[in-house]
């Protein structure tokens, strides 16, 4: 579904990406590990239209997406979760998941406030609260909610329980699962690993803009230093 | 931000709409006559500050030349009348008009395009560019109409009498005050209805973050447009009312000052929020009239006024007053 060869980005004058190499299938969840600063958010950053790429092809769905503006990106069925949620604090709750919802490929089945309430009980609670208001792991919920209102084929998870506390993270991890259950294809960044090495179907390694490792959770388990190397931990 | 909907919120309206009909006959009443043409300009402004704020305040677009749609919606009174009168074709084939119905109409969709055409170019940028290209479209506009000497150039053109509606005496203060009065209230509607649709919605999200709101799949710059066209078209109408109720036009209706004078009205008022507009071009006219009658300095007097409420009521004279109806509660 998403193929994505020697990527390079740059930030200016400053070249970080140099050669990602990617692929993610229909109902695949892969995951992107690295340490802070190898690039991962600027992957899904360039991705996504929203860093300049350099080099490189990236295609979706068939279609080529490098040099395309962010809107015609998301329009082929990308959902972007942004690192730090980002999500808009003076509209409700409600007008979050709403202005921007779309289904533009057509799903037979598509997403609603009450999917996405049943998914997240807390958002229906809160639903004409300003985002603003929200905590923390709400606010990340609402995130995750306003981009499956698109429907995207793809949804794409940047550090999306980074900073929040055990027990929301557990149900963000638990929706995520039910996510993957119904099939949808998954790009996370993530840095825990305990979880994703049972989550992800696939893992990419990336240190200093470069795809350098690539496997499965059980590679993971057998490749002990490839671990310690690429996540430090 | 969400449109005011609640029970209260809606007693609020319904008192001022009895309160602003009631007005002219209370004003003859108690002898103030004068009054009923001091807020017939009130609302004419409160439409064009509403539309301002359209941009301005749910979209976050500070466009420095939202007179220029102004001008060019009195000017689309002033020279559809000056042909009508002298039975002169207007660019060798149409005819003038002095009927409301047609002019005004004229001036809202002149407005409209205007600032659609201006906008594409504009809405192009961002930030402090988008101010100086808005600001510089309307002063070119501006000296195109200082250069028409055909239309009185500086001096402006005379609109000899109020276009004609129906059987309506126009002339009459009053009868012209409930003309504006139900397009003042046609166009708050409009606004509210707007700030409460998805599209409102997404105009709020731009102003956030465009660029959040691109990722997400939302082509910002139609949504932009979109609002930057129907705020020309509202600024088209406020003007087209001011040539009736002034029986006058001149370039300084396109003036940056004139366009300093609604953004002053909107940020006075509160913007973003539906009656903040209303209540700065309200507040505005009401200080400058008062100030002016006393002393020939006003502005002196006008400025720390305007700084103060500013400074101290967030949310402008729309803060003041949800803090008075807080305290009444």
């Amino acid at each position: 579904m998403l193929q994505v060869s020697g990527l390079a980005a740059a930030y200016g004058d400053s070249q970080v990406l140099f050669g990602i190499d990617l692929t993610i299938a229909r109902g695949e969840v892969v995951a992107l590990l690295g340490r802070n600063g190898m690039g991962k958010t600027t992957t899904i950053r360039t991705i996504m239209g929203l860093t300049r790429a350099v080099g490189g092809s990236a295609e979706f769905a068939g279609t080529p997406i490098l040099g395309r503006p962010p809107e015609a990106v998301a329009r082929l069925g990308i959902g972007l979760v942004p690192e730090g949620r980002q999500v808009f604090p003076t509209l409700t709750v409600r007008e979050n998941l709403v202005a921007t919802a779309a289904n533009r490929l057509g799903r037979s089945n598509p997403w609603t406030l009450e999917r996405v309430c049943a998914l997240f009980a807390r958002l229906g609670e809160r639903f004409s609260q300003p985002a603003g208001t929200l905590s923390g792991g709400e606010q990340q919920m609402l995130a995750i909610g306003r981009a499956l209102m698109t429907n995207p084929d793809l949804l794409i998870l940047d550090e999306a329980t980074e900073g929040l506390a055990p027990v929301i993270r557990a149900e963000i991890w638990r929706c995520i699962e039910a996510l993957k259950a119904e099939g949808q294809s998954i790009l996370i960044v993530d840095k825990n690993l305990k979880v994703l090495r049972r989550l992800a179907d696939r893992h990419y390694a990336i240190e200093k803009g470069r795809t350098v490792w690539t496997g499965t959770g059980a590679d993971l388990d057998r490749e002990a230093e490839v671990v310690h190397r690429y996540v430090g931990v | 931000m969400p449109p005011e909907t609640g029970a209260r919120s809606k007693l609020a309206v319904a008192a001022l709409m009895v309160l602003l009909a009631a007005l002219p006959f209370a004003a003859d009443a108690l002898g103030f006559p004068a009054t009923t043409p001091l807020v017939t300009r009130m609302l004419i402004y409160a439409i064009a500050a509403a539309s301002l704020n359209l941009v301005l305040g749910f979209g976050g677009m500070i466009s420095f030349g939202h007179a220029a749609f102004y001008g060019i919606g009195g000017y689309a009174v002033g020279i559809l009348f000056q042909h009508a009168r002298l039975s002169e074709p207007l660019f060798g084939m149409m005819l003038g008009t002095d009927q409301f119905l047609l002019a005004v109409p004229a001036a809202m969709v002149l407005g409209g395009v205007a600032a659609l055409a201006i906008g594409a170019l504009a809405l192009r940028t961002t930030g402090v560019q988008f101010i100086m290209i808005t600001l510089a479209f309307a002063q070119m506009l501006y000296f195109l109409f200082v250069s028409l000497k055909y239309y009185g150039g500086d001096d402006g053109l005379i609109v000899r009498r109020r276009n004609v509606l129906f059987g309506l005496d126009m002339r009459d203060d009053k009868t012209f005050y409930f003309v504006v009065l139900v397009l003042t209230a046609a166009f708050f509607a409009l606004v509210w209805r707007i700030a409460g649709s998805r599209f409102g919605m997404v105009l709020g999200a731009i102003r956030q973050n465009e660029r959040r709101v691109a990722a997400i799949g939302i082509g910002v710059y139609r949504y932009k447009l979109a609002a930057f066209a129907i705020a020309g078209l509202g600024a088209g109408l406020a003007g087209g009312l001011w040539a009736n109720y002034a029986r006058f036009v001149s370039p300084d209706m396109m003036h940056w000052t004139k366009s300093g004078e609604l953004m002053v009205m909107v940020i006075l008022g509160g913007a973003g929020t539906l009656f903040g507009p209303l209540f700065g071009a309200a507040g505005l006219i009401a200080l400058e009239t008062v100030l002016s009658a006393w002393t020939e300095r006003w502005q002196l007097f006008l400025g720390p006024i305007l700084l103060l409420i500013i400074l101290f009521f967030r949310g402008g004279l729309s803060g003041l007053v949800a803090l008075l109806s807080g305290r009444l509660r």
